[in-house]
């Protein structure tokens, strides 16, 4: 069974509260990780790994360099539903 | 260039006897074993299944969820004890940054977590190993990590020398505030080395008591029927500051480091020298160091393990050392009663010698009761005793012979 856009935002959000340690309210779909939520590039490597466990998928490299906002994130997610 | 005062104006600790100094205190005068089963993982096929062991502390009082997340335990618990230790210091850090170092030890650092990554990658592939590995393992993140919070500037690095790190990391600490250096180090040892690989390892050595049927009384340094140490995981964190630079801020002044001595055996990987003869020199230069003879040290906090080995060395570095003097002088290991801390042995020793100064209380060796031909020393037997202490000595050596002596006295 194949996940909404909003299902996939939310799971997405709260992997990110959790890894980075933010507030709920701050992660929205245009949110970068670097400018907006404080993380560095350890932090998004992390962030990579956490997302594979939570879609039980694997993310490679040349796409994991890519997802710099949630709103990427979601998209990506969304089209290797 | 002559050379500066040191002084202690600030400890804290969080080990198997006490989660603060304070808590430590009561421990170490009721002369009670703090050592207790293992129950973190499954320990039924060690043939040690016992150790002195930090409970009952929540790091999130001090850090945030994320932070605790991505520490090893060696770490976490530096910190905690840090934070103790500046607040009794009430050092203003942000005031003197550049001249407020770090310098702590750890034997072995973050096992922990190359144990956990190195499950990860042999069972999941290289993918799931952790980006913080590096910096959650590495044993200078502690001193690094407590400047990062503290916004400590000054000289910055770890000691590493097995059971004798803490010990080598209090010696830098005040060799740096002594020739200018620094004004004031935040000093002293941690380790958390209790983990499936590290029981195993110390294990498969032979270096541990296995009487797991009679646990508390296993730590039994210089009896006749000790069987080998007992492992403790903790802190112990001291302020060092430079004399006139805490008489400056009118910080309270607990006690005065007076000498530091080190040595190599170049003799075996893991047994001392025969005779302790590299232990005697640590001794003999700690003592130079302080410029004061034998018989002016009242105590000496062994490093008494519990090992054939260590005890019977020890007590023949000791004669050698203070000749006459060597049966008057008391002597006790605290190891009886917390278990050796390794890396955090000599921070947390320190600790227990400077209150014992301060109240005059000699903390006695418990589970004494079968005395040695070849330990015929006055260990302080099992009970405390009072007496006025000035100065004490305090020893510890690590596997590959390293030697570290620190000598502390009443401030007057």
């Amino acid at each position: 069974m194949s996940l909404t856009q909003e299902e996939i935002f939310e799971k997405v959000k709260k992997v990110i509260v959790e890894g980075l340690g933010v507030s709920e309210d701050l992660v929205k779909m245009e949110s970068s990780y670097t400018d907006d939520l404080g993380a560095d590039s350890l932090d998004t490597v992390e962030l990579v790994m956490a997302l594979e466990e939570e879609f039980g998928t694997e993310i490679a490299d040349e796409d994991a360099e890519k997802l710099t906002t949630v709103t990427k994130t979601v998209e990506f997610i969304l089209s290797k539903n | 260039m002559s050379t500066k005062r040191v002084v202690i104006t600030g400890m804290g600790t969080l080990n198997p006897s006490g989660n603060s100094v304070e808590e430590f205190w009561t421990s170490l005068k009721s002369g009670k074993s703090n050592i207790s089963l293992i129950d973190e993982f499954d320990v039924s096929r060690y043939s040690t299944r016992f150790a002195g062991l930090i409970k009952n502390y929540d790091f999130e009082q001090i850090l945030d969820k994320k932070e605790c997340r991505r520490l090893s335990k060696f770490i976490l618990f530096g910190y905690a004890a840090t934070v103790e230790a500046i607040k009794q210091s009430g050092l203003n850090i942000e005031e003197h940054a550049e001249d407020i170092g770090v310098e702590i030890g750890s034997g072995i650092g973050g096992i922990d977590v190359l144990e956990k990554m190195t499950i990860a990658l042999h069972e999941r592939g290289p993918s799931k190993v952790s980006p913080f590995t590096v910096p959650m393992m590495i044993i200078d993140m502690i001193s690094g990590f407590i400047s990062i919070k503290t916004g400590a500037k000054g000289p910055n690095a770890s000691s590493v020398s097995a059971c004798a790190s803490g010990c080598h990391a209090m010696g830098n600490a005040f060799q740096m505030i002594k020739n200018g250096k620094a004004k004031a180090m935040i000093t002293g040892g941690s380790e958390s080395a209790i983990t499936p690989i590290g029981l195993a390892s110390f294990c498969a050595a032979k270096s541990l008591s296995q009487d797991n049927d009679n646990y508390q009384t296993a730590s039994k340094p210089f009896d006749l029927n000790r069987t080998g140490f007992v492992m403790g995981e903790g802190a112990g964190i001291l302020v060092f500051e430079e004399l006139e630079f805490a008489q400056k801020r009118g910080a309270t002044i607990l006690a005065e480091v007076t000498g530091f001595g080190s040595s190599g055996d170049a003799y075996h990987i893991t047994a001392p020298a025969p005779e302790g003869e590299g232990g005697a020199r640590a001794m003999k230069i700690a003592l130079e160091d302080a410029s004061i003879e034998p018989r002016n040290i009242d105590y000496i906090n062994a490093h008494g393990t519990s090992t054939k080995m260590n005890d019977m060395n020890e007590t023949a570095a000791i004669k050698s050392t203070f000749k006459d003097h060597a049966h008057d002088v008391a002597i006790s290991s605290t190891k009886s009663i917390t278990g050796h801390l390794l890396g955090a042995a000599a921070a947390i020793e320190a600790i227990a010698s400077i209150l014992m100064i301060q109240n005059n209380i000699i903390i006695p060796t418990i589970n004494y009761n079968t005395p040695d031909p070849d330990c015929d020393l006055n260990y302080t037997p099992n009970k405390t005793v009072e007496k006025e202490i000035n100065t004490i000595m305090s020893n510890s050596f690590g596997f590959g012979g390293h030697n570290a002596v620190i000598i502390i006295k009443q401030y007057a």
